[in-house]
């Protein structure tokens, strides 16, 4: 089987967001990119099966959608172990814009990994679209991957629980938390053998986004403590559920 | 000029900090007061291939630039120089010596197995009496036509009991001085080896530190390295490697101190503000802060030197000079912004603090780098 | 043209936040003069689905197949899909759960419809067509602007509330055309979750401090954790007095932990303590000093004795939870 993992270029997760002046765009001056965390975790289960399955799958790809400085993190990704790269040579215009790219490449491979989100544009929108643009099963919210005796099994996480599943492939997998535990750690080899693997370009296909960004802002400054009086505890509750959403 | 790093750089820094602050920060602390050697994690960055990062890929090494390794042990140092030391002792002394001045067969044997990991190295040079001094060596290694045989002691040897390789530094001809020491290649395993009890240190307490004692050690005529009396240059060219790393520790330990140092200023408070808006504490994170730029600065220069090739010593003295005594000047203060908290173990900075005072004392003490330094100055 | 909901069901019951999409749905076919058609799939009793009605659904389409029970993304997209067709509808509103972001982004697809997930109020704009959602984490929030004719959105939870409505559904049952080619994976086992929440997983976490008195007082914090799923935790003199576990102390020499809601209770809020929490959401702080500097970090706060508060706490949520299902 071969095995391709779409790969969203995000900045670092500890980074200081900024907008510029008009706050019509992110502000990516000094920005440390790194691969999407849970893509990082599919690629680290890809590894996983690869080494454990015997010679089920023969090949594990990362693709991204982004310009030439999306390259670092493909080139991480071949350190960390994918056998190559596939850059599809466009700026990620929307969700629904990256699928259609990601569909020219991801036609070819029996398992896809999607993360559930990018922690950029929190989208949750790429795995799904690429499935239908496919016209393949999707599994969402997938927490554990497996592969028995040549079958696919998946874990799916649901309200209060987890169901297990079977699926045809090919097959798009929308991975989250529990996939894998760490991401893996590249190698000295990696990063060595990762100079000699192939990081192929494609040209975009032409297509459009449905959807555009327009404006940005920050949350306002934490404010000062909001006090409830004794007598009315309910009040917190319902500060909790319905100011903070958290409850 | 260009001071950025490349691709590769930033990823080996980025894989050296992810296993420190993933793993290394799990046990430290224990493993600080149980002096219990880092077993486990020798062998994960072993996996990873930092135990032999520098070492030519024809040799199983990790092939990286020194630059990458400056890097590398900077990061581990941020939190553990326990294990930076051993990564350091391993990488730029033994491997380093025994690609630059041995042999193929002795590069087969032995660099092989040291730049996988699975075998550790240790080097012995230090003595009772030769420290600083290190031509002074009392260890005699007699020639006995198709071996020597070795009778000494040696002190303060790093990694000596979870090494299987060891490089010794001995007298073969004494009326020769330090023209006739040699260095050797000794497996541990040899008969007539013993050790000490483990050291008890102030600092870096979990890398295993022990007196190695020798009673008439046969030592085969192949593993010497280099010519007869090759060996006081020998140790004294790597340490000139050696000093690289050691310089990188320093400035980890320093740059870990400031980290910290400068979070918690932003957090504690004092009348009624945070710490960092009294001046004195800030002026302090800043001339810290310069301290650390200019030994990094000076460890990149001496690392750059030796990948392009160019004589380094003197740079690699610089290095380590400085980033040890400012290391030792950035943690006290790091103490002192932490207040009473800065002097219990749990912050971690007074651990850093006592990792910082060895930088100064070992492969060379700051005063003889001085010694080295002013004498490619002033010598014609 | 229609604004179509899609509301799961659990065991045949609808909860607050499909209550919540309809409202959210009626609002915006108010203002483009059309009406809210809510499609469901499952077995659901009729009086279920009348509630529908009353917060302003006209339309609610019924599918009651077998075959359907469990979520096959293929299928139900094509489900829905079919019945976005047939209602000529312009704009789709899911759940920004596990189901909707399962489903939705297939739909869109079908549909040509550009999608915005986790929107978090009404449009600000029709013309374009403009809503907000949060991005980078919850670091900001942005505008979108979705410019295909059909549009789809995910609704964050609670963003929006409940807009009760005098209107009266009429229930439609339809039967989509559906093959066995549509049906391509297979549940075959399902767990529900037993134990504990790990400390470090949690997204709520109950925290203890020397001012709950004694390890006989953690009854009540123990409940309240148990009705918000949280996990619990506790500051370091707790810890060393042996009062609950080391496990559980966070702070700087602790755990070092970032959940949504972190409850301090009669914790004073010491830097040390605070080093391993602060990178919470939202910190709620219950004590009776109110000079404590926990109110400092918190974002709400109850002066007062926490025995007596946190009883009063307990019912209120389990409240809540009781109007939510
Ligand atoms: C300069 C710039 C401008 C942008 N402007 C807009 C805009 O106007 N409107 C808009 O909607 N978005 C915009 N984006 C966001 C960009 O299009 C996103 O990459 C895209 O929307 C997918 O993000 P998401 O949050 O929907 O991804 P999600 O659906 O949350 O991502 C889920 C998974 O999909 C995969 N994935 C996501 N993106 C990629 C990718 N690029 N390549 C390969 N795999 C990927 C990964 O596996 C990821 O884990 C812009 C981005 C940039 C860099
Ligand atoms: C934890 C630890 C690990 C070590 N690991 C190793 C190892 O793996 N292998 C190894 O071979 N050695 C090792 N050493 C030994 C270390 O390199 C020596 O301790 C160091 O070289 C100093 O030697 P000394 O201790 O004999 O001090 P001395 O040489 O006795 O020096 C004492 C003091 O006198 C000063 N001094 C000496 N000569 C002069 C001078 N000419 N001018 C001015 N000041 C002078 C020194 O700077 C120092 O302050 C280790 C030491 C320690 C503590
Ligand atoms: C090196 C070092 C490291 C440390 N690391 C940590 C750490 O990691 N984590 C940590 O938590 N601490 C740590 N501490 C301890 C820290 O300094 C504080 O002492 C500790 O956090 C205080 O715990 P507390 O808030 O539970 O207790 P207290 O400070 O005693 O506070 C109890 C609070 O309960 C309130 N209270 C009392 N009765 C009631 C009531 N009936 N109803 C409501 N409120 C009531 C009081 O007003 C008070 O604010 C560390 C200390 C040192 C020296």
């Amino acid at each position: 089987m071969k095995v391709l993992i779409c790969i969203s270029n995000v900045p670092d997760t500890t980074t200081k967001i900024r907008f510029n002046a008009d706050n019509t765009a992110f502000d990516t001056a000094g920005i440390q990119w790194i691969i999407n965390p849970w893509d990082e975790l599919a690629l680290t289960r890809a590894l996983e099966l690869k080494e454990t399955t015997g010679d089920t799958i023969e090949k594990i790809t990362v693709v991204a959608v982004g310009l030439k400085d999306a390259e670092p993190t493909l080139r991480k990704a071949l350190a960390i172990g994918a056998d190559d790269a596939v850059r599809i040579d466009a700026e990620p215009k929307d969700a629904f814009f990256v699928a259609e790219q990601l569909a020219q490449v991801a036609k070819d491979y029996d398992i896809i990994l999607c993360g559930i989100e990018a922690s950029d544009y929190n989208g949750s929108a790429v795995g799904g679209m690429l499935s239908e643009f496919l016209n393949i099963p999707s599994v969402s919210s997938v927490s554990k991957l497996n592969i028995e005796n040549g079958d696919v099994k998946v874990n799916r996480e649901i309200d209060g629980g987890s169901e297990t599943l079977s699926t045809e492939v090919p097959f798009v997998a929308i991975v989250q938390k529990g996939i894998a535990l760490e991401p893996r750690i590249p190698s000295m080899r990696g990063i060595m053998m990762a100079r000699k693997k192939p990081l192929n370009v494609l040209p975009a296909v032409e297509t459009e986004a449905l959807t555009e960004f327009v404006s940005y802002e920050l949350p306002p400054a934490k404010s000062a403590c909001k006090i409830v009086d004794t007598e009315n505890v309910k009040e917190l509750v319902d500060l909790l559920h319905n100011e903070a959403k958290v409850i | 000029m260009d001071f950025e790093f490349t691709e590769e750089q930033l990823m080996i820094r980025q894989a050296a900090r992810d296993y420190a602050e993933r793993e290394l920060i799990q046990d430290v602390l224990e493993r600080d007061a149980k002096a219990e050697f880092p077993t486990r994690h020798i062998k994960n960055l072993a996996d990873l291939g930092f135990m032999g990062m520098i070492v030519d890929p024809k040799y199983d090494g990790g092939g990286m630039d020194t630059i990458s390794y400056v890097l590398a042990i900077e990061e581990i140092s941020k939190i553990d120089s326990s294990v930076s030391v051993i990564l350091s002792v391993n990488n730029s002394l033994v491997c380093y010596g025994i690609e630059k001045f041995g042999i193929e067969e002795q590069k087969e044997k032995y660099l092989k197995p040291l730049a996988r990991g699975e075998k550790i190295g240790a080097f012995l040079l230090s003595e009772p009496e030769a420290g600083s001094d290190a031509s002074k060596q009392r260890t005699i290694a007699e020639d006995k036509g198709d071996y020597y045989l070795i009778n000494g002691t040696k002190n303060w040897i790093s990694n000596a009991n979870s090494a299987s390789i060891y490089i010794v530094i001995a007298h073969t001809h004494p009326e020769k001085g330090h023209k006739g020491i040699n260095a050797f290649i000794v497996e541990k395993n040899s008969p007539g080896i013993s050790l000490g009890p483990h050291e008890d240190k102030m600092g870096m307490r979990s890398s295993d530190t022990h007196s190695v004692m020798f009673t008439d050690v046969k030592v085969p005529k192949e593993n010497r390295i280099g010519e007869d009396g090759f060996g006081f240059k020998f140790a004294m060219k790597a340490l000139e490697a050696g000093r690289i790393g050691i310089a990188a520790q320093a400035v980890g330990i320093a740059s870990g101190a400031l980290d910290r140092a400068i979070q918690y200023a932003k957090e504690r408070k004092a009348f009624g503000t945070e710490i960092a808006n009294h001046q004195a504490i800030a002026f302090k994170i800043s001339d810290m802060a310069v301290k650390v730029e200019n030994a990094r600065n000076l460890c990149l220069k001496a690392a750059w030197l030796k990948d392009q090739g160019k004589p380094f010593a003197t740079a690699s003295s610089m290095a380590k000079q400085y980033a040890a005594d400012i290391a030792m000047e950035v943690t006290t203060e790091a103490v002192q912004i932490h207040g009473g908290y800065g002097y219990v173990k749990e912050y971690h900075v007074e651990r850093l603090m006592r990792e910082a005072k060895l930088t100064q004392i070992y492969e060379g003490t700051s005063e003889i780098q001085k010694i080295v330094i002013s004498r490619s100055l002033l010598s014609d | 043209m229609s604004v179509l909901v899609y509301t799961e069901n659990w065991d045949g019951k609808f909860k607050k936040l499909n209550f919540e999409q309809v409202s959210y749905a009626s609002e915006i076919a108010k203002n483009i003069n059309t009406s809210v058609v809510v499609v469901s799939i499952g077995n659901v009793e009729e009086t279920e689905l009348k509630k529908l009605g009353d917060y302003g659904a006209e339309k609610v389409i019924s599918i009651n197949e077998i075959k359907l029970n469990k979520l096959d993304n293929q299928a139900y997209t094509k489900v829905i899909s079919q019945v976005a067709e047939k209602e000529k509808t312009t704009i789709l509103v899911f759940a920004n759960n596990y189901t909707g972001k399962a489903v939705a982004p297939r739909v869109s697809v079908k549909l040509k419809a550009g999608l915005v997930s986790g929107v978090t109020a009404l449009p600000s704009n029709y013309e374009p067509f403009t809503v907000r959602k949060k991005v980078f984490t919850g670091k900001a929030f942005a505008d979108v602007v979705i410019k295909s004719p059909v549009k789809g959105l995910t609704l964050a939870q609670n963003s929006f509330g409940l807009i009760e409505t005098e209107n009266k559904a009429q229930i439609e049952k339809f039967v989509p055309e559906l093959s066995d080619e549509d049906f391509r994976t297979n549940v075959e086992d399902v767990k529900k979750i037993t134990g504990k929440v790990l400390l470090n997983d949690a997204e709520i976490v109950v925290s203890g401090g020397r001012g709950m008195k004694g390890p006989e007082n953690w009854g009540p914090l123990e409940e309240l954790a148990d009705v918000l799923g949280a996990a619990i935790a506790c500051s370091r003199p707790v810890a060393d007095e042996e009062w609950r576990p080391h496990e559980e102390h966070v702070g700087q020499t602790g755990k070092i932990i970032a959940p949504n809601l972190y409850f301090a209770l009669g914790i004073s809020g010491a830097i040390q303590h605070l080093g391993g929490v602060s990178s919470s959401k939202y910190i709620v702080a219950i004590n009776k000093d109110n000079d404590a500097p926990i109110f400092e970090a918190a974002d709400y706060g109850i002066i007062g004795d926490v025995h007596k508060i946190l009883p009063e706490l307990i019912s209120a949520v389990k409240e809540m939870k009781a109007a939510e299902n």
